[in-house]
């Protein structure tokens, strides 16, 4: 029993976003005029759960990638560059027969991987912090998306079946979006954080003079979180790109990707200091705060008042995330 | 060590004085104007360097700001809108009335010292880690904005006097570098010759060691970040007066930029350490540096990448935290 | 020396950090199945040594030699592999992980790539049971445990690594007395089974117990090495410090009489559960002690007092007026005029970047400042005074306070609140790892600041210390004062069995 309590405390962060999501989803269901208007058909729920996944899944992926580098006690503010930036240049390459498609996505997540390795090395090798690091970074990745797509545009040749496959639905119900969420996660995220490397990840931001001191692998373990927030940001510009059928170097996306996979990332509880979280927890953040957006929908409020909301449910969940002040005794804990 | 009490003089010998990244960046600066040079012998002029410390003095503005919040160990990441919000709301003062016109610019600033107070409560007494409050306030602030103009761009104009500290001039020198320089007196008074300036320091530096001093920080870090919001603001109501009016999402270009040029002035991002001539050195270089691409007509992705790639390289000289070993 | 095999020596070790010298040309011979023990000053480069046998840092010249072989370390991880584990105090725990993880740390066992949870937790329950520490629960997250269990984590991590030889870097200094009875025993055992044990502490008594072999360090060389029990105490600390010592304290006045008013009182201070109804009263010119064993409260008394604790129960009472201190702030403030020195000047009580000037005024800057405005020439003025009343030895007072030695570093804390001529003065263990010519500087500066009408409370693991400074002495245990020892009563035997809540010792300790 002992046991379960420790588990407990420790995936309390997750725990609590998961509750928030459910909680936001359900009113969200059960008020959508599609359902409202025709009942709880099976066709009904699934096309309104589709839509939301598909957009849900987007910010779920990028807050995946900014997890790991936060674990680290780090922040990449280059997420929503590498995104836009994968984003147009799988418009051009996931083109043609099957051959060519694969190579396209493999070189489009390989390019994303190229670029956290671009992250790593200055903040690793060059010791500069990460948030200003990657702020340079960030206007670099956005520079060469700018030079591949300086408009908007598609290829006419574009994958057009693996991305309806991808955006679709499965057994007529459940989005293959989330489907796919859910096998990187068991195949990617859950290996990982059972691994040496991915513990070596938690210790580096817990502390990383104690993680050095303990001889763990500091340097890979932060060169692998941000190769792996590389690549996951990749991957959120390659379903971008089956959603929108098209490559656009918008400046403001990628901004808005990037402060919303930190907010996302808050929500999920996982920790800024690092160490603490899980990306499961940054998952449901994510899909919970896409979810205000819905929510107003469905409530027919003027999608004008959408980014106050966001910035008022952020407000409120960050002030009970601290809610810990009230229950410190010794002040100068209150000090890193 | 020697026996010696205070008969050895208190300053340090000038090879510990000079501060690198300073020098280094006014390095950067002349660098840069001779490359320019190469292109234009313009980029040399009386005309051309002054335009440039007037396009400068907005960011150098904001970036007073923002220096504060970085030498007490915070960031502020509201700056975007909280910029927005001075414009917007010292415009529309002007066309509410003669009184509105006369009150205009401080109450532009004064809503950006309310921004700035929120997220300072938010930061010092409750202990929210200042990246995501500030982003929140950002979000809250674009939302009222967006509200308050109906999603369209906003119509008041700015007020003569807005105009006249914006994009006039004085005996030739611009307005808007008289205005900067006034503010950076101040800034370099507050630093170095208060005791708030002192409490700055020593907060960002080790705030346990300066709680346990009897220092109060929490007010300290609550008026770092309202000084802040003013200042964001007061760089708004000054852009607004130099293009007429204000508009959405103006401040988005300026948040980056501030953060480079405090950071590229040699202030430590962990705060505790810079000197407000760094600032100065770095608003000018990245208002340089964006001049000579403009100009040079560099296609907008090249200045992208030279951007970033330069503000990499002149970290890697002098922002690098000590190793290990 | 006895002729069993020499394990791991170090030859001609150099190391310089800038331009100070932490080792020159050191030498260590650190023979299997003994205990040896370093001694030495803070400063004498022990500290530096470890790191450079622990693969922290690299020597600058110099070499190690291991079974007979000459060895490199690039880094920790190295140095554990060849058998050579350091125990930090603290350091090296993870605090997000939990107790398993972090003792299977390195080389944990896997299944497919992935962390073996249940038989990483076996080899874990084995490790704190081969350190005595079977109650700590392997899945306890680090930072949810206090010191003294974390510090035995970090030994049950030490002894999961299979060493050969395992250095204790003031290893003991966080346990409490049964904690290092259990660790003696796992030592003693380990010595039997032929592992070599470097032992580093300022405990003369523990390393009477324990050690075979010393070696003394003074200014980075080895000045003496020798088998245990060939020299006496005073001998020892003659190697240490270089020249001849002499226990010196300054005198101590006759004890005030119970009717001056107190400075200072409190009554039944409470902040469960580290202070469990505390009073005491200090009056003016009095030098009153805390002693007792470590985490008995003493550290979280002085706090409370000071105001950063939350939600203290009970009543402390300035000149005889019951006030409310809930902040450093409240606590210098004029009318009450405390001051603390913290526990830890390097992260408490000082900004190490910051000038001396900066540091030495930061606590009394209102005094020199009108309107927020500081005035330059009062402030060098004062800051004058200052280093020359306490001696400060510094290269001027712009250069940063991190170049200081430890000694002038706490010499500069005590001074930053001089500056504000406090009443009462609370000091949490200030000579701890300071150097001992210093020492007896604070000493008869303690005095003389007693003999000028401050009310000092003392708090110090140093039993010497105590005996000699104080007027009285409270011994503390379970958060509260058990007895008050003075006069004849104040004496080694009487602190000890108080401190261990003996019944004799209630006795023994009777006021003259």
């Amino acid at each position: 029993m002992k046991e379960f309590r420790f588990w407990f405390s420790e995936q309390r962060g997750t725990l609590l976003a998961l509750g928030i999501f459910l909680a936001m989803f359900a009113v969200y269901l059960t008020n959508h005029p599609a359902i409202v208007n025709n009942g709880y058909t099976v066709q009904g729920v699934g096309n309104v759960v589709q839509t939301a996944a598909n957009k849900g899944v987007l910010l779920a992926l990028v807050a995946m990638a900014q997890t790991f580098v936060v674990l680290t006690a780090g922040i990449d503010l280059s997420v929503g560059a590498i995104f836009i930036l994968a984003n147009c240049l799988a418009s051009y390459i996931v083109v043609g027969s099957p051959l060519t498609v694969t190579a396209g996505v493999i070189g489009v997540l390989l390019t994303g991987a190229l670029c956290g390795a671009v992250n790593a090395a200055i903040v690793i090798f060059g010791r500069l912090q990460p948030i200003v690091a990657t702020i340079a970074s960030g206007a670099v990745f956005f520079g060469i998306a700018l030079w591949l797509r300086p408009f908007p545009g598609s290829s006419p040749e574009f994958a057009s079946g693996l991305a309806s496959a991808l955006t679709g639905k499965l057994f007529g119900l459940i989005p293959t979006s989330l489907v796919f969420l859910a096998a990187v996660v068991l195949l990617v995220w859950i290996p990982f954080r059972r691994s040496v490397l991915g513990r070596a990840v938690y210790a580096a931001g817990s502390s990383e003079v104690a993680a050095y001191m303990s001889g763990m692998p500091v340097r890979r373990a932060k060169f692998a979180a941000y190769v792996l927030s590389g690549v996951f940001a990749a991957t959120a510009g390659l379903f971008l790109t089956f959603f929108t059928y098209s490559g656009e170097a918008s400046a403001a996306n990628g901004n808005t990707y990037t402060l919303y996979s930190i907010a996302a990332v808050v929500l999920g509880g996982v920790s800024l200091f690092g160490g603490r979280g899980s990306a499961i927890g940054a998952i449901f953040g994510a899909l919970a705060f896409r979810a205000i957006g819905d929510l107003l929908f469905v409530f027919e409020v003027d999608p004008l008042w959408q980014p106050l909301f966001q910035g008022i449910v952020l407000l409120i969940a960050v002030s009970i995330g601290s809610a810990r002040l009230f229950r410190v005794r010794n002040r100068l804990e209150l000090f890193g | 060590m020697t026996d010696q009490t205070s008969a050895a003089p208190a300053r340090l010998p000038l090879s510990q004085r000079i501060d690198l990244p300073v020098v280094t960046a006014f390095g950067c600066i002349v660098v840069l104007l001779l490359v320019g040079s190469l292109y234009s012998p313009n980029f040399l002029s009386p005309e051309y360097l002054l335009l440039q410390l007037k396009v400068g003095a907005f960011l150098g503005i904001i970036a007073t700001g923002m220096m504060l919040v970085v030498l007490v160990g915070q960031i502020d990441l509201s700056v975007p809108w909280t910029v927005a919000v001075g414009a917007m709301m010292a415009s529309a003062a002007t066309s509410y009335g003669p009184m509105g016109e006369i009150f205009s610019i401080p109450f532009g600033v004064l809503c950006g010292v309310m921004i700035g107070l929120v997220n300072g409560f938010a930061v010092a007494y409750l202990r929210i880690p200042s990246m995501i409050i500030t982003l929140a306030v950002n979000s809250v602030a674009q939302g009222l904005m967006v509200a308050y103009t109906g999603g369209f761009s906003p119509q008041d104009s700015a007020s003569p006097a807005m105009k006249f500290l914006a994009a006039q001039s004085s005996f030739g020198v611009p307005n808007a570098v008289i205005v900067w320089f006034v503010v950076g007196a101040l800034a370099v008074f507050l630093l170095t010759r208060t005791t708030y300036g002192r409490s700055v320091y020593g907060i960002g530096n080790k705030e346990a060691a300066a709680y346990l001093s009897g220092i109060p920080t929490q007010r300290v870090v609550m008026i770092a970040f309202a000084l802040c919001g003013g200042l964001a603001a007061f760089g708004g109501v000054l852009l607004a007066g130099y293009s007429g009016k204000a508009a959405q999402s103006m401040g988005d270009a300026y948040l980056l930029p501030a953060i480079a040029a405090v950071v590229l002035g040699g202030t430590s991002i962990l705060g505790g350490r810079g000197s407000y001539l760094g600032t100065v050195a770095g608003a000018i270089l990245i208002t340089i540096l964006q001049s000579i691409l403009s100009v040079m007509q560099i296609a907008e992705f090249g200045r992208q990448i030279i951007y970033g790639a330069i503000i990499v390289a002149m970290l890697l000289l002098y922002g690098r935290d000590k190793g290990m070993r | 020396m006895d002729s069993s095999d020499v394990l791991f020596r170090m030859e001609g070790i150099s190391k310089r950090y800038g331009g100070v010298r932490a080792l020159e040309k050191a030498e260590l011979t650190i023979r299997a199945g003994r205990v040896h023990a370093l001694l030495g000053e803070n400063g004498a480069g022990k500290s530096t040594l470890i790191k450079i046998m622990s693969g922290v840092v690299a020597p600058d010249e110099g070499r190690m030699v291991l079974d007979g072989r000459e060895v490199t370390f690039a880094n920790p991880a190295a140095a554990t592999d060849a058998g050579i584990v350091c125990i930090f105090q603290e350091l090296s725990l993870i605090p997000d992980l939990s107790v398993a993880d972090n003792i299977i740390v390195a080389n944990p066992p896997t299944r497919f790539g992935m962390i073996d949870r249940k038989a990483q937790r076996r080899l874990a329950e084995e490790a704190l049971a081969r350190a005595g520490a079977e109650d700590i629960h392997p899945s306890a997250l680090v930072k949810d445990l206090p010191l003294s269990r974390r510090q035995m984590v970090e030994i049950a991590k030490a002894l999961a690594r299979k060493p050969r030889l395992l250095i204790l870097d003031e290893a003991t200094s966080a346990l409490t007395a049964s904690d290092v009875e259990k660790v003696f025993r796992v030592l003693k055992r380990l010595r039997e089974e032929g592992i070599a044990l470097l032992y580093i502490s300022h405990r003369m008594h523990e390393i009477a117990e324990l050690a075979d072999d010393c070696t003394v360090f003074r200014n980075g060389r080895n000045v003496a090495s020798y088998e245990a029990g060939t020299k006496t105490d005073e001998q020892v600390v003659e190697l240490m410090i270089g020249r001849e010592y002499r226990n010196v304290f300054p005198p101590k006045p006759p004890l005030q009489p119970p009717t001056v008013q107190p400075v200072l009182e409190a009554h039944n201070l409470s902040w469960p559960p580290r202070l469990n109804g505390v009073s005491l009263t200090v009056r003016p010119g009095e030098i009153v002690g805390l002693g007792g064993l470590d985490g008995q409260g003493q550290r979280e008394l002085l706090l409370a007092l000071f105001g950063v604790l939350r939600g203290v129960g009970g009543e402390v009472l300035v000149d005889g007026k019951s006030t409310s201190i809930n902040s450093p702030r409240a606590a210098k403030a004029e009318g009450i005029g405390m001051a603390l020195i913290p526990e830890d000047r390097k992260t408490e009580g000082l900004m190490l970047p910051m000038p001396v000037r900066d540091n030495l005024s930061f606590a009394a800057m209102t005094r020199f400042a009108r309107g927020g405005v500081i005035d330059g020439t009062a402030e060098r003025r004062a800051i004058d005074e200052m280093v020359k009343l306490l001696a400060i030895k510094t290269d001027g007072i712009a250069v940063p306070v991190g170049s200081l030695s430890g000694g002038n570093q706490q010499k500069v804390v005590i001074a930053k609140w001089l500056m504000r001529k406090p009443r009462i003065i609370l000091l949490n263990d200030p000579t701890r790892g300071i150097d001992v010519g210093t020492k007896q500087e604070i000493y008869a500066l303690l005095r003389r600041l007693a003999d000028e009408g401050a009310a000092i409370l003392l708090y110090s693991t140093d039993y010497d210390e105590l005996i000699g400074c104080c007027d009285r002495v409270l011994v503390m245990y379970d958060g509260a004062v058990r007895a008050e020892l003075s006069g004849d009563g104040l004496n080694e035997r009487a602190l000890i069995a108080n401190a261990l809540n003996l019944g004799e010792g209630a006795r023994l300790g009777a006021s003259a």
